[in-house]
Formats: C-alpha cells, structure tokens, sequence
C-alpha cells in the first residue's frame, strides 16, 4: 500500500509537495447490522491537499458517505474503525473534547438533504449561528451580522428577515444555500459535502452547484465532493477517486477520467452515462448490481464478477492500489489494459 | 386511561427486551392469555367448579381451602367460579363496544375518504365536535337516563370511541383512497360500494384489526370501571369490576384476595391485549411500507 | 397568521360544548317516560311539586325554547334542584369541587414530574435501567385507576399504614395526605403512558438528521439534547401529556368512589344511581366544559410548541 505522501508526491511532481490537509490512509470500518458485523469500507487510502477539490464517486453501496462519516466521526455507534485519519498532521480519531470541537470547526459537512438536516422548530438564524455561538464564543449580534453577509454571498438577498424564519417556509435550494452559508461560517478549511444537489430539481441544482464551487474558490477551501455523477466531480474537482463496494478503486486527474480511465469500473462508468451529443442504439448498462462491501466475494477483485475484463488473475486475490501514470488503480490487469479500458467491451 | 382519545403516539412502541427471542416469548405469552380469556368467557359457566351465586354468609373471606383455590368472597361464594364465569361480562362487552365502534367508525372514515370535499368536512367536523365526551362521563350520562346495566354503559362508550377511531382510520382511508388501484377500478367500472367493500376496507385491514385490539384494552378498562362504580354490570352478576367493588372492605379488613383476583385477571387480559396491538400495528405499518 | 387557527379551534371547541349541552339537556326527553317522571327519578310527586318542575323547566314550551332557557340559566349559574337533597345543584356542587379539583392537579403533577422524568432516564441513558423501565411501564399502563387504587390501599394504608384509605380529611395538610393515594391511582397508568411516550419521542429524535448537523458542528452534547433533542420531543411528550390529564377529569369519579372522597366525580355517581337527573345534568355539564377547555389549552399548547402548524387541525 503506498503511503500518502508518496502518492502526493507521485501525483503532482515537481510541484511543490504541499503537506496533505486530509491523509486517510488503510481506513476499515465495519458496522453493526441486526447483530452482526459487516464491513463497509475496506482499506480506503485518499489524500486532500489544502486548497484542493477530490471527488469522491459511487453508486450506492460504494462506500463513500461512509467515508465522509468516517471523516467527520459521525459514524452510528458501535462502528469499528481501523487504519488512520490525519487531519493537519493530527489523528482525528484520537481526538476528544476542545480539540473534537476546534475540528469540527475546522471541517463543515454539507448533507444531502438540507430539510432534513435542519431543525425544524428553530429559526434559521439559531441554525446558522449556533456554531459560532456555542463554540467560538462569538456573540449573538456579530454572529448574526456574519450570517447576513454570508446569506448574500450565497445569493439570498433579504437575509435579515430570512434568519427570522422557520425551515418550512423555504424551498430545498434555498436551504441548501443556507446550509452551504452556515457551513463557511466557521472558517472551516475543508469542506465534505455529502452529494450536496442530489435531493434538489435539476434547474436548482446547477445553480447551488455554481455557487458552492465559486465560494469554494473564493476562500481556498479543501473539498472532498461526494457524487454519483462522475461527470459533475469531474467538472468541479482537480481529482476524483472512483470507489467500489467499500473500496477506491481508481484515483486520476478529473480531466483524465474520461479520456484515459485506469479502471474498468470507470470505464464503465462513463461509457454507461448517455451522451446528449451522440445518438446510442443501446444503453451500455455494466451488467449485475453494484456490491456494498460486504457483499464483495473474498480473496479476489470486488468487480470481477461483472467486468468485461476479467481474467483468473483477477480471482486470485484481492488487488492493491497500483500507482499508474500520475493516478492509481486497483486493477490486476491495469498495465496490460491501459488505454484499451475507452475500448468497447466484449458484447 | 378513558376518554377514548388515546392517539396512534402511545399504542406504545414496545422497544422489547433484548433478544429476538424473548420478545416472540412475550408475543406468544399475550397471545395465549388472550385466548385463555376468550375459551373461558365462553365456557365459564361450564367450568366453574361451584355455584358463582349461591351466597353462604358463614363461608364468608375464608382464605383457600380444600377445593375452593381463591377461597371465598364477601358473601361466601367460590372466587374461582365467580371469576370463571364474570369473564362472560368482562369480555363480551369491550367487544360490543368495539364491535359497534369500529364498524361506525370504519363506516365514516370510509365515506369521508371517499367523497372527500363538502363530505369529509362536515364529517371531520361533526367529528371533531363529538370529542368533548370523555367515554366514562358519557356512560354514567346514560345509565342515569336509562338505567344502569352493561347495555347502556356499553353503548354509550361505543359513541364516545367512534369518534377517535374514524379519525385515525380516516387518515388509511385517505391514504388507500389515493392509490393508484382505485382510479384504475373505476376507470374500469366499478362501483363506489364495490370499489370500498372489496378493496379499500380489506387493504386497510391490518390497521384496523390492530386498533381494535388496542381499543379493546380500553373498552375492558372503562367497563369495568363503570361496573365497579355500580353503574354497569349489577351486583350479584358475577363480573371482575363487580368483584372489585363489592370485595373492596376485605382490603381493609384483611381478606384482599378477592378483589386482588379480580384486579388480576383485568390487567393480565389488558396488558396482553396491549402487546398483541402493539405487534399488529407494527406489522401493519411495516405493510403499508 | 396563527390567529385564525386559534380562532378556528375555539369556534369549534365553543360547538362542542353546544352539542355537549343539548345532549346532556336532551336526556330529560331521552328517558322512559315524561320529562317529569325523568326529573322526578321514577319517584311520585305531590301535584304542587309537579308544577314547580314544570315552571321551573318551561315544561310547557316548545322544545328547543327549554333548552334556550336550560342552557341560559346555567349559564348564570342556576343549574336547578336536586330532587333528593332539594338544596341547588350549585350549592351542591361547589362544596364538591375543591376535592375534584385537588385531585386532578395532584395527579397532574405526578404525571407531569414522574412521567416525564422517568421517560427522559430511560430514553437518555440506554442500558439496563431503560429496559426495566420499559416492562414496568407497559405493565403500569395497563393497570386501571380502581385497581391501582386498591393495591395502594392494601399497601400503604392497611399493611404500611402510611396514608389514609378513605374519607377527605380535615385542615388543608390532612386534605393533601388522604388525596395522595387517590391522586396516585389515578395518575399510575397514565403516568406510564407518558413516560412511554417520552422515552420513545426522546430517542426518536436523538436518532433525527438534524441531530447529526448539530453534532458534526461540535456543538456539546448537553446543548444537544436540551436544544436539539428534547425542544422537539415536547411536542409529542406535551400533546400526550395533555390528553391524558384532560382524561383525569372523567376518571377521577372511579378513584374518588374507590376511597371514599366527597368529590364531584362521587357525587355524579350516586347521583346516577339515585336518578337525581338534575345533578347529573349539572355535574355533567360542568365536566366537558372542563375537558373541552382542557383540550384547547392542549391544542394551543401545540401551536406554540411548533411553528408548523398554520391552519387546520393538530397534526397526527
């Protein structure tokens, strides 16, 4: 297994090797389920340099809001967790009390559902400023005044009265925005968001989408973007991480992802989304079902069941993350299939 | 615990013991006492060892003895027979009542549903209006104008309940109403009545019977008050509330077995009464999905 | 805005009572026989009485015109003569209601403070104190007030001896001490309920997302609970809570019966008994007026608990 500060060397070299922000490296965590234990992430390794924006991408099952979880210690209680988190240098599960706080601080999540994640009994300004209240000891009037800036900055105009009102009398974007403004309050240095546009209408979506990404830049966040769509991470984030059934699987520059994936679940990936420009005859489905981790079959390559590439050794044993052409794979045959992955799979 | 207007909050979430097992143990446990009740309303008078209305005032409180397992009463009758045969009282009632309950209210919820508009809301609200009874007050209402007796007491508790059981099933019924299935049947014909009896009301089942189990807990509960008051099932008639009242002065004068038998057997039905509506309603939630 | 669901609960609630009214009025009629031999309890009457009744109840006038007068006279007070006692039905009644009264508070407190209280220990604190907690409850709840009330006797009054088993008492602190095994047999099922339904509304919302926005900001978990967990618990804790107090008020008959109070719950009881309809009629009407404000304290309550809430009835 490559330790992360060979990876970030390896993928930009000759830049200057900036430390890592985030460094997860060997990550496992296994979940209570109905009694029994099952794992679902296996072995995850994933660098965020400051300022930088990974994609994290996956059908369901794959493992990657888990990882967010992971990341941000939300993870249900009696979830085991092995391997290592460093955030800063520091271990973040060995984190406790003010230093928990002062991270947390220093990390803001943006969920899915923003209707869900909010209070429904308080008012927006208790929502946005609670942070700022409780942990940096800012007091309620300033704090309020930040959030008002904030709120323009992501576009909500009449800030003012909207801190006076109650969750439910909002729409789903215009939540999102509100969480997106509350989770920049803190001065966070890294942002997880958790497929912040899914739950919202497509119009909407673009529109919050742009706005996360400006605000993004504007401050020089770190993000690590959790989707589905594989192109979405590749429009806003330098790099994207591919994941499979509690794994990553593939690790390249977003705009390589396309043209010259090192992974067949990638390749499949892209070929499988619909392209508006061409007219397909058939929808190129990978075939079978996505596997959460625990589903994955033992001692060999979580995909081989449904590639098109497989061979024995695939099956033989669980492959690592090999380090290919500034990006990374787990693939057993990625030397051999590298740049035939654009070709069409044996029908 | 009357009034009628328990709301599907406290049909309580029975977060049960630990394991797996000991809570099919509890279900199998209330299912059991359940039929053990209803095997002896019916066929009480048959097994009662001993006459449940011969009074014999010499035999008067004297503990367990010979054949007589609970000893006797205040007049000297077997507590045994009488509890054997006053389950005919305790039982039948609650199930009139929820019998007459929740067939009205099953009736109007359907109906409101169904028409929905100028319909549903004069029913809602002649509904919500109806609340202001609470079932016990209605009861003893009743039985000052009628007379006591287990009829009028179980009437009037029917009337004061079908308010609240047509509001919660009104909500299934609308939810079953707006269903895909229906418009598809009518667009193919069908009758309203058709449309209700053969496929909304069996649809909206599983609800119905676990309220009904849930109410019946209830329906015992305020029967048996009303007959403790005096007001319901009349003394000598052998009926647990009865069997509270007219052994209460043994508590005092040391002989509190009796009235405790009796008290018994009223919460041991309730209470497995309870956990089966607990069940059937969480079955009938996972139904619905 | 929230104005007129208010407005809207108490025209409805103001309906109720109506409806209420004209049916506890209507019993005159419903019964067997003449209003008379209803007002008279099946007792015959010397003729000069008879006319008193029929003066005193417009016996002579259309019908919905007695209830307009029925209804005015309670109203201002008047809510007849009991045939048995011949003193007013008012005067009757207020020597009662302070008992009544005394008693519902004294339970409501006790559900109030113990329901909830043990509902929050054991939905805060998972482990073996909750699992007891919840065998104990399902089986309190299912144990009715006379019932309770006679194993309190037999407990605390015959074999601990610490309280009194019947009669009202005299002086304000022995009043207290012969109402608190009353007030606990009355409160002891729904005491349950409420710490059932605590418990569960507690660790309902511990589990909501929101929860885990307030928690991935770091906010502590003491302002957790208190701001996040448990302000949105009270709304169902609190719905509960109501309903079940405002079914005390009929209840408490059972329990005042059981230990000999000199209540009103008693005192409509014997009066059914005796057929003293004009008592009922009175006691009755006292009541649901009673229930019915109890409910709009509740429904109001719940407005104020929850911002959602705009138009239309309370959300189940």
């Amino acid at each position: 297994m490559s330790d992360p500060a060979t990876i970030a060397a390896l993928e930009s070299p000759g830049a200057a090797a900036s430390a890592p922000l985030l460094e997860i490296s060997g990550l496992s965590v296994m979940l209570e389920v109905n009694g029994t234990k099952r794992p679902v992430l296996r072995d995850v390794s994933l660098t965020v340099r400051p300022g930088e924006a990974v994609g994290l991408v996956g059908e369901s099952g794959s493992g990657k809001t888990m990882t967010a979880r992971a990341i941000d210690r939300l993870l249900p209680r009696g979830a085991e967790v092995q391997g290592s988190i460093r955030f800063g240098g520091s271990e973040v599960g060995a984190l406790s009390g003010a230093g928990l706080r002062q991270y947390r601080n220093q990390v803001a999540m943006i969920f899915q559902d923003p209707r869900a994640h909010t209070n429904p009994v308080r008012r927006i300004g208790d929502f946005m400023t609670e942070a700022l209240r409780t942990n940096l000891a800012v007091p309620a009037a300033e704090a309020r005044r930040r959030a008002v800036d904030m709120l323009t900055q992501v576009g909500i105009d009449d800030g003012e009265r909207r801190l006076r009102q109650y969750p439910h009398q909002m729409s789903g974007g215009m939540l999102q925005r509100i969480m997106i403004a509350a989770a920049l309050l803190t001065k966070p240095r890294l942002l997880l968001a958790d497929e912040p546009t899914t739950a919202l209408d497509v119009t909407t979506q673009a529109e919050v989408m742009a706005i996360l990404d400006d605000l993004r830049r504007g401050f020089g966040l770190a993000m690590l973007f959790i989707t589905h769509d594989l192109e979405l991470a590749a429009a806003i984030c330098d790099r994207t991480a591919v994941m499979y059934a509690g794994q990553v699987v593939e690790v390249r520059t977003s705009a390589l992802l396309h043209s010259d994936p090192l992974h067949p679940y990638t390749a499949a990936l892209a070929a499988a989304r619909p392209d508006i420009t061409q007219t397909a005859h058939r929808l190129r489905a990978i075939p079978g079902r996505p596997l959460s981790a625990f589903e994955a079959p033992p001692g060999e390559c979580a995909f081989a069941p449904r590639c098109p590439h497989a061979k024995d050794v695939c099956r033989t044993a669980v492959p690592g993350l090999v380090n290919l052409d500034g990006g990374m794979s787990r693939c057993a045959r990625a030397h051999e299939l590298r740049s035939h992955l654009g070709d069409a799979p044996h029908d | 615990m009357s009034t009628g207007i328990p709301t599907a909050i406290d049909a309580p979430r029975f977060r049960a013991l630990t394991s797996v097992r000991a809570t099919g143990l509890i279900g199998i446990v209330s299912a059991a006492v359940v039929a053990a009740a209803t095997f002896v309303a019916v066929f009480g008078p048959l097994l009662a060892p001993y006459d449940p209305n011969l009074p014999n005032l010499s035999l008067a409180w004297i503990g367990p003895t010979g054949g007589h397992l609970l000893g006797f009463d205040v007049q000297g009758r077997d507590v045994l027979s009488r509890l054997l045969v006053g389950a005919q009282t305790s039982m039948l009632g609650p199930l009139v009542v929820v019998l007459v309950s929740m067939i009205s209210g099953v009736l109007f919820a359907v109906v409101a549903a169904w028409r929905r508009g100028t319909a549903d809301a004069v029913i809602s609200s002649g509904l919500d209006i109806l609340f202001a009874f609470p079932g016990i007050l209605l009861a003893v209402l009743a039985t000052a104008v009628f007379g006591a007796g287990l009829l009028a007491a179980a009437i009037a508790l029917s009337l004061a309940y079908m308010p609240y059981v047509a509001r919660v099933l009104r909500g299934a019924a609308f939810r079953e109403r707006s269903q895909p299935y229906v418009a598809a049947l009518e667009v193919q014909g069908a009758s309203a009545t058709s449309i209700c009896l053969r496929h909304l009301i069996p649809n909206m089942l599983p609800l119905i019977v676990a309220q009904a189990t849930i109410l019946f807990g209830y329906a015992m509960v305020d029967l048996a008050a009303i007959s403790f008051l005096g007001l319901g099932v009349q003394p000598p008639r052998a009926d647990w509330g009865v069997m509270i009242s007219e052994n209460q002065t043994g508590i005092v004068q040391g002989y509190p077995l009796p009235a405790l038998a009796a008290g018994v057997c009223i919460v041991a039905v309730v209470i497995a009464v309870n956990v089966l509506g607990e069940r059937l309603f969480e079955r009938a939630q996972a139904a619905r999905g | 805005m929230r104005w007129k669901f208010f407005a809207r609960r108490l025209a409805m609630l103001l309906a109720s009572l109506l409806v209420a009214s004209f049916v506890i009025f209507a019993a005159t009629y419903l019964a067997p026989g003449n209003p008379i031999a209803a007002l008279s309890g099946g007792r015959s009457l010397p003729p000069s009485s008879v006319r008193i009744l029929e003066q005193r109840y417009h016996l002579n006038a259309p019908f919905l015109a007695q209830y307009w007068y029925w209804l005015d006279n309670a109203l201002h007070g008047n809510l007849g003569i009991s045939i048995t006692l011949r003193e007013n039905v008012s005067t009757l009644i207020a020597s009662r209601i302070w008992t009544t009264a005394g008693l519902v508070l004294y339970s409501s407190v006790l559900i109030l403070v113990l329901g909830i209280g043990i509902g929050l220990v054991a939905g805060l604190r998972p482990g073996s104190l909750d699992t007891s907690t919840v065998v104990v409850t399902a089986i309190s709840a299912a144990i009715p007030a006379f019932v309770a009330a006679i194993v309190l006797i037999l407990l605390f009054a015959v074999k601990l001896g610490w309280f009194p088993a019947i009669g009202n008492g005299t002086g304000f602190v022995d009043n207290v001490r012969h109402l608190t095994l009353p007030a606990f047999a009355l409160a002891v099922s729904s005491l349950a309920i409420v710490a059932r339904v605590t418990r569960a509304s507690v660790r309902e919302e511990g589990e909501r997302e929101h929860v885990q926005t307030a928690v991935s900001r770091g906010i502590p978990s003491r302002q957790l609970i208190r701001r996040h967990v448990l302000r949105n618990a009270s709304i169902p804790i609190m719905t509960v809570a109501g309903i079940t107090i405002a079914s005390l008020i009929a209840v408490a008959a059972v329990v005042e019966t059981a230990f000999g109070l000199n209540g009103l719950g008693a005192y409509l009881v014997q009066a059914a008994q005796s057929k003293d309809l004009a008592v009922v009629q009175g006691i009755s009407l006292l009541l649901v007026t009673a229930f019915v404000i109890v409910n709009l304290l509740v429904d109001m309550l719940y407005a104020v608990l929850d911002p959602r809430v705009s138009l239309g009835s309370r959300a189940t």
